[in-house]
């Protein structure tokens, strides 16, 4: 009743406009600059760099930074501040491709399960349940050691490891919305079972499924970096930021910033996605919105 | 009568306004309010959603939150400002010498605790009470509010209890310091009518025991004609009028309480009269009336529309690993009933007893076990994906809660339209003008078409959904509650708009509702639904009028009645009756009913 009450005195918060609420967020607006930063600089990457990540100048191996190169370079002499921005390209596609398609499997089993509930629910659950068990990483470095290094091998391993918690994210509020009037509103419209996923259970689960992603996409570009860092990443000479700090590492004491220009690269990614998740969530829970 | 006023004035409030703030504004929910309660007394605060009603009883108990919310004025409670007390000082008076019960009696106890040691804990902190003493005061606590078998009961928890129950606990717990005075917040309005019944009758009683105050907050003007001895109208955050209850009944001062009272159906009005009645609706600014009260022409058509014969709804409850038949609810048992078309016929009942599970079997959005459902010649329970979706646009269903029944995310144009999309019924450009048609005619305008469902208010997007039913051209809609969770005054405009519907397209209605004074009203025959079967089905005249099976007359005789000059004496059944469920073993197999004919279209169950 005092809810109610509270309501009828602002009605325009009730259900909120989620962006406005994104933007008074100045923490989710500096996690979306980096990342755009970071991104703008992965697409410019040959027009801002003037040396190429993958020439070797042996005379000039582990150079200190330096006017020529800013971050140095590492023991074959190429430049690290390139292969730091050439890496951002491998990374963040690897990232954004894995991550996609994790939502995609991931929130289609997770929406059907839900739908259908009973037997089929309980039997993809429990799988879900089975992948989630591995580590990641484990489950990660088994499916590129059967298959291989390429960029579509890993991009699956890590979507396979992602996809048990967008399968979850996207079963709960089905089962709840599947409940709600108006999904026996539109069957009493003779509306057919895809047309009411689609159209009306989808829209109203978006949303959470997106600030899982964003998320999620901070675990995948870690993950891409550690199985690079345990050397199942794409092979030399091409740049990746795990692969440079496995590189790095063999120097770490001369050389420190062989590993660290990489590793705060992916530092400050994982960072702003995770601003960016924190304010989406925000922006999207209205609980959460008020009590701040 | 409780009415005698007693010599002690308990509280008194002057210029009491509450605001909050938003958007850097403070803004008034309750303004300059002004009240005393004495000894003894029952003052009804009475308001629709938004009145400031609840919001008075949070003020007085200093549960407005400090952090965007402002509390003035005066509320003297045996000689202390209530408004001026520091948090450590008022929480010694709360649960102490003032009480509050809450709407929600399953979410107002604490479902881990036993709920004798939830009624020791306010004795132990308030009156130092050990708990060993506070254990016995608890059990006799229980014992007050006539709960069978106290003593065994106390170390439950609340989920073992009904609603009712629970209810009873909650009133318990508050009397557990002997309160100078109880705050009620509609304490009965999530309660089957019988409960309700005993729950007032309970209340009642206690206050005579204890002599306590009462404010008894509601928005049902049946309530307040059973209980007040006074009653304060509230309107917008304003005391619009105070009065003592039978003056208030009989010669409404205010607008806004001519507005109100002329909305309330009351039950027994429509004695002698077949035909749904419209509802005065009177403008509650100006007191013009808006709408007038009239009689609907009667039905011509003699075919039926909807045939439903032993028609059975039954759930599985598994249990084990191998998922084995345990039990089976039987939710809808060997119900059948007919409809003309343009009539409208009421399924009445509590709540479980299987009558939206009727409505929705009729519709097939659940299967039914078994039975025939005969709509327009085709037999619905048989009927394949393909033919039920060509079929759909005839048959609409009208939910009870609006907000609910819209899709949150759609704009309500579209929400209109995509049905007729489906159906192929209209063109893209046609279905908007059909939409546009639809909201005119539920009274809204076309130009909202593009607004989300949160936009509006609850009567708006009932006429929403309305809308959309009616755009497809429905012959039968099954109205499951659809007026139940509406304010009083938008109740009677919808269920006028209903019936302008049904005269000018002809529409049948199956219409299902708790509210024996609102079926009163609007139906022309009432079949009365009992664990699952009908007990009871006539025209309605006749089955208000002269019922004959003991749970129809248990039902009505629960009914309050928006007029505090027929106030019964006190009923007999003080102790709490649990409604059975309807859970049978795998193989149980109903026992063969005996109708009994009483009228002409007018059959009783035989009592075995």
């Amino acid at each position: 009743m005092s809810i109610e009450a509270v309501a009828a005195v602002r009605p325009a918060d009730r259900a909120g406009r989620p962006m406005d609420a994104f933007r008074s967020n100045k923490l989710a607006a500096l996690g979306l600059l980096l990342l755009a930063s970071i991104m703008a600089l992965a697409a410019l990457a040959p027009l801002i760099s003037w040396h190429d990540p993958a020439i070797q100048d042996v005379v000039h191996k582990l150079g200190r930074p330096s006017l020529s190169h800013i971050f140095g370079t590492d023991e074959f002499g190429r430049d690290i501040w390139a292969r730091t921005i050439f890496g951002a390209r491998v990374s963040l596609m690897i990232g954004f491709a894995s991550t996609a398609l994790a939502v995609l499997i991931g929130s289609c089993i997770g929406i059907l399960a839900g739908w259908y509930g009973g037997r089929l629910d309980t039997f993809v659950m429990q799988v879900m349940d089975v992948l989630l068990a591995f580590p990641s990483l484990i489950l990660g470095m088994i499916v590129v050691a059967m298959l291989g290094p390429s960029v579509s091998n890993i991009v699956l391993a890590i979507a396979l490891t992602s996809i048990p918690p967008f399968a979850r994210i996207a079963r709960a509020p089905t089962i709840a919305i599947k409940s709600r009037d108006f999904v026996d509103a539109c069957r009493s419209f003779g509306f057919s079972t895809p047309r009411i996923l689609l159209g009306h259970v989808l829209p109203n689960i978006v949303a959470e499924i997106l600030v899982m992603a964003a998320l999620w996409l901070a675990n995948a570009i870690r993950t891409e970096a550690s199985l690079a860092f345990v050397g199942l990443g794409l092979k030399p000479p091409i740049a990746t930021w795990g692969g440079m700090i496995r590189e790095g590492f063999d120097n770490i004491l001369d050389n420190p910033w062989l590993a660290l220009v990489p590793g705060t690269a992916v530092l400050v990614v994982i960072f702003a996605l995770n601003l960016l998740g924190d304010g989406l969530r925000d922006a999207v829970d209205p609980r959460l919105k008020d009590a701040t | 009568m409780s009415g005698a006023i007693g010599p002690h004035r308990v509280l008194s409030v002057a210029g009491l306004t509450t605001s909050f703030r938003s958007n850097r504004q403070w803004r008034p929910v309750v303004s300059d309010l002004s009240f005393h309660l004495d000894q003894r007394e029952t003052l009804a605060i009475v308001g629709e959603s938004g009145s400031g009603k609840s919001m008075t009883a949070l003020s007085l108990m200093g549960l407005v939150t400090a952090a965007n919310g402002r509390v003035e004025g005066e509320a003297v409670l045996n000689g202390r400002d209530l408004l001026k007390l520091f948090e450590p000082e008022m929480r010694k008076v709360r649960g102490n010498e003032l009480a509050m019960i809450f709407q929600e009696p399953m979410t107002s106890l604490n479902p881990v605790m036993r709920i004798g040691a939830q009624i020791a804990e306010s004795l132990h902190y308030h009156r130092g009470a050990d708990w060993g003493a506070a254990r016995i005061e608890a059990l006799r606590l229980l014992d007050l509010v006539r709960i069978p078998d106290s003593g065994r009961r106390l170390d439950d928890y609340p989920h073992q209890f009904s609603g009712g129950m629970r209810q009873r606990v909650m009133i318990a717990m508050a009397l557990a310091c002997r309160p100078k005075l109880l705050i009620a917040d509609e304490p009965t309005t999530a309660l089957d009518v019988t409960v309700q019944a005993e729950i007032l009758e309970l209340m009642k009683e206690l206050q005579r025991e204890q002599g306590m105050a009462l404010l008894f907050i509601t928005h049902d003007m049946g309530v307040v004609a059973e209980i007040a001895d006074r009653v304060l109208v509230m309107w917008r955050g304003n005391k619009v009028e105070e009065a003592p209850v039978r003056e208030l009944f009989a010669a409404p001062q205010a607008n806004y309480t001519r507005a109100l009272i002329g909305a309330v159906p009351r039950l027994g009005a429509m004695r002698g009269e077949a035909n749904p009645r419209r509802f005065t609706v009177i403008d509650p600014i100006d007191g013009r009336s808006v709408a007038t009260e009239a009689e609907t022409p009667p039905v011509t058509d003699t075919a039926p529309l909807l045939e439903v014969a032993q028609l059975t709804t039954r759930y599985p409850i598994t249990s084990g690993i191998l998922g084995q038949v345990s039990a089976r609810v039987h939710a809808v048992e060997n119900v059948s009933f007919s409809l003309r078309r343009g009539e409208t016929l009421a399924l009445v009942g509590e709540s479980g007893c299987g009558k939206s599970t009727a409505g929705r079997t009729i519709l097939r959005l659940i299967e039914p076990t078994s039975g025939v459902i005969r709509f327009d010649g085709q037999d619905i329970a048989r009927l394949d994906q393909h033919q039920l979706k060509a079929i759909r646009p005839k048959l609409q269903m009208i939910f009870q809660d609006p907000y609910a029944s819209l899709d949150p995310r759609q704009p309500v144009g579209r929400a209109i339209t995509e049905p007729m999309r489906v159906h192929g019924m209209a063109t893209a450009a046609d279905a908007m003008d059909r939409a546009a048609a639809a909201l005119v005619k539920v009274g809204l305008d076309p130009a909202m078409a593009q607004r989300l469902p949160h936009e509006f208010s609850g009567g708006q997007r009932q006429r929403i959904a309305i809308a959309r039913a009616l755009a497809l051209g429905p012959k039968l809609i099954v109205a499951d509650e659809a007026v139940s969770a509406l304010d009083v005054s938008v109740k009677a405009q919808i269920l006028n708009l209903m019936l302008d519907l049904q005269s000018e397209f002809g529409l049948s209605y199956l219409f299902i509702s708790h509210d024996m004074a609102v079926v009163e009203r609007f139906s022309h025959r009432v079949a009365v639904m009992y664990m699952g079967e009908i007990v009871e089905i006539g025209p309605r005249r006749a089955v208000i009028g002269n019922p004959q099976h003991p749970y129809t007359r248990r039902l009505l005789d629960a009914v309050p009645i928006a007029d505090p000059s027929v106030r019964r004496r006190m009923r007999s059944r003080l102790a709490g009756q649990e409604l059975p469920s309807p859970i049978r073993p795998p193989g149980y197999t109903p026992p063969e009913r005996i109708w009994r004919t009483v009228d002409e279209g007018h059959f009783v169950q035989d009592v075995a």
